[in-house]
């Protein structure tokens, strides 16, 4: 048996306190890329209760995923924004979801993002990652956004931070450990990154801006 | 001096541009802030690094 809406709202409340679910059950947040990072973080944000999430990412789920990625087995195959709606809402049943199974780019990424308080980048490209972040920088100074860089092998989960490099930048991770030094990916580490971009987000929404 | 990535270095007087093409960073994976500000990438060979900037280039890695 589902709880209903109100329930869940009052639990929330209870939980977390009734200013703050207000503010975050008023905002709208943009997560750009569903893996490691993204699956983690939107599940987070979902169940802290955000009003809305944008979920964006053009690729499936590959086995090779399932180590550190917020999906099922059953899943390898499918897009990620539709494997991970499908989680999200039996998770939080209530939120708001839009998804877009595309590539984000200069031509897209202003109508994409255009109505996102905050933007999440978790791509794992390290290309896409400053594109993202210039693009947002450059052409939405209003927004927030919140990146990852630096969260590759099993170097210690004390070298994590947040970082803030402008009002609006917010920087996660040790800042460079890459995929291709190592390991690769460690799930362990990889949620530490994608609790500290959550973490952020929630602060921010709670005008908590300094790390 | 300007400040750049917390060190200080003395290139005041060159571009951001100029700057950039004597390190290793790759341009494709950086995003430049000045004094607070994000540089627009179209303007780093314009943009002049001044006695007592604060710069950070944010270099990016791979993962996620």
């Amino acid at each position: 048996m589902i709880p209903t809406k109100e329930e869940m709202i009052n639990a929330l409340k209870i939980r977390q306190g009734e200013r703050l679910q207000k503010k975050l059950m008023s905002s709208v947040v943009a997560v750009c890329g569903l893996g490691g990072l993204g699956s983690n973080i939107s599940i987070s944000l979902a169940r802290a209760g955000i009003g809305k999430l944008i979920l964006i990412d053009f690729d499936r789920v590959d086995i090779t995923n399932l180590h550190r990625q917020q999906y099922k087995a059953s899943q390898v195959g499918r897009y990620k924004t539709e494997a991970l709606l499908e989680n999200l809402k039996e998770i939080a049943p209530y939120t708001e979801f839009e998804t877009h199974t595309v590539k984000i780019d200069e031509s897209n990424a202003l109508d994409l993002l255009k109505d996102a308080d905050i933007i999440c980048e978790a791509f794992d490209n390290a290309q896409c990652k400053a594109m993202l972040t210039n693009i947002v920088l450059e052409k939405m100074p209003q927004k927030y956004l919140v990146a990852g860089s630096g969260m590759a092998g099993l170097g210690s989960p004390n070298t994590i931070k947040t970082r803030k490099i402008t009002d609006k930048f917010y920087l996660c991770g040790d800042g460079v450990s890459d995929v291709n030094d190592d390991i690769g990916l460690v799930s362990s580490r990889v949620m530490l990154c994608a609790s500290h971009q959550a973490h952020t987000i929630i602060r921010i929404l709670n005008n908590q801006f300094e790390v | 001096m300007v400040t750049i990535n917390g060190e200080s270095v003395d290139v005041a007087g060159k571009t951001i541009g100029d700057y950039l093409d004597t390190t290793n960073y790759d341009k494709r994976r950086i995003a430049v802030e000045k004094n607070g500000e994000i540089v627009p990438k179209a303007l780093y060979d314009e943009t002049l690094i001044n006695d007592g900037d604060s710069i950070e280039v944010v270099s990016f890695v791979g993962g996620g």
